[in-house]
């Protein structure tokens, strides 16, 4: 549930990065998703009518009638955050951003200095934001505060395919906020890292680069979506807790015995 | 007088945003504006007039993460 918005897929998923169109297309529709993440790029003139032009792409995605999470990615500064979440409100018509303020360029990782600044003017003027932001307990917490009533703490850096880099981090975090729906976004490699943070309880994965540049995105898309209803399931069967010695499955007691 | 469109520096006769958008080839497309670092609503376009040096941005919808 966000906003107020009840979804029957765990899994969000970018339209960056596929092989082609088609195939973007196909990734959709198996991955069950039903939010895809969008962006705004400088537009050319006359002379732009290809197939990656924005114009033809956002046929396709409004051709799918799916729920678009327009994002601020590339912005470094409060002002250019700003004003590209109001670009995209009237873009796409609506109060969703996926808020990205970027503060390193190796790693993608969030200025959350910054992330915090632009997330409480957003909430101010109107808009549902979603930020990307690092599994920092009090940045979380100051992002409650701002009014964003969803957090995206990272899973590894973006396009990493590293996993969950600090699952303690991201468990202390879904302690932390029972109440607020989390969703790992980027640095997922395969199904079983999006599998694990389900298991961890969180609400949702966001996704993209590892299902777009796999040797078959289609194939990753489904494997990804049952990964996920997986980890999904087996969270609210309530796993056991690790431990550090053995506890014998078979019972002991009635054992034959044949010692001397 | 002199205008910048996406970082492009462009030529044009003294105009709105909206007609300068016209003759820039804009015209018809799905696109949102920003003059010097601020959002301008679409319904705005005609009632803004650029001025020689202006930035302007020209962004539409694009694949994204």
């Amino acid at each position: 549930m966000f906003y107020g918005v009840e979804l029957s897929s765990r899994l969000l998923l970018g339209t960056a990065r596929y092989p082609s169109p088609k195939l973007l297309v196909e990734a959709i529709k198996v991955s069950g998703a039903e939010v895809v993440t969008v962006s705004l790029r400088r537009e050319a003139g006359p002379e732009s009518s290809g197939a990656r032009g924005g114009q033809s792409f956002w046929s396709i995605i409004r051709s799918l009638g799916m729920r678009v999470l327009p994002n601020t990615a590339g912005c470094h500064s409060v002002k250019e955050a700003v004003t590209t979440a109001h670009m995209a409100r009237e873009m796409f018509d609506t109060p969703w951003i996926k808020l990205e303020v970027i503060r390193d360029d190796e790693t993608l990782q969030p200025d959350v200095f910054g992330l915090v600044e632009a997330a409480r003017v957003l909430v101010e003027e109107g808009f549902e934001v979603f930020p990307y932001t690092t599994e920092d307990l009090a940045v979380a917490d100051r992002l409650v505060e701002a009014g964003c009533r969803v957090l995206m703490p990272w899973g590894a850096p973006i396009g990493s395919a590293r996993g969950l880099n600090n699952v303690y981090g991201l468990k202390a975090l879904r302690a932390h906020f029972p109440d607020i729906p989390l969703v790992v976004d980027a640095g997922l490699g395969v199904p079983s890292h999006a599998a694990a943070a389900m298991e961890l309880g969180y609400d949702a994965v966001l996704l993209n680069t590892a299902v777009a540049e796999a040797g078959d995105p289609v194939a990753m898309a489904s494997a990804f979506a049952l990964a996920i209803e997986a980890g999904r399931m087996a969270f609210t069967a309530k796993p056991l807790e690790p431990r550090d010695m053995a506890v014998p499955s078979t019972p002991v007691l009635g054992k034959a015995a044949f010692g001397d | 007088m002199r205008i910048y469109v996406n970082g492009d520096q462009r030529e044009i006769e003294p105009a709105t945003l909206a007609l300068a958008l016209g003759a820039l080839g804009y015209g018809g497309k799905k696109v949102a504006t920003a003059l010097n670092g601020r959002f301008v609503p679409a319904p705005a376009r005609a009632a803004t007039q650029l001025s020689d040096g202006d930035k302007v941005e020209v962004v539409a919808p694009m694949q994204g993460g």
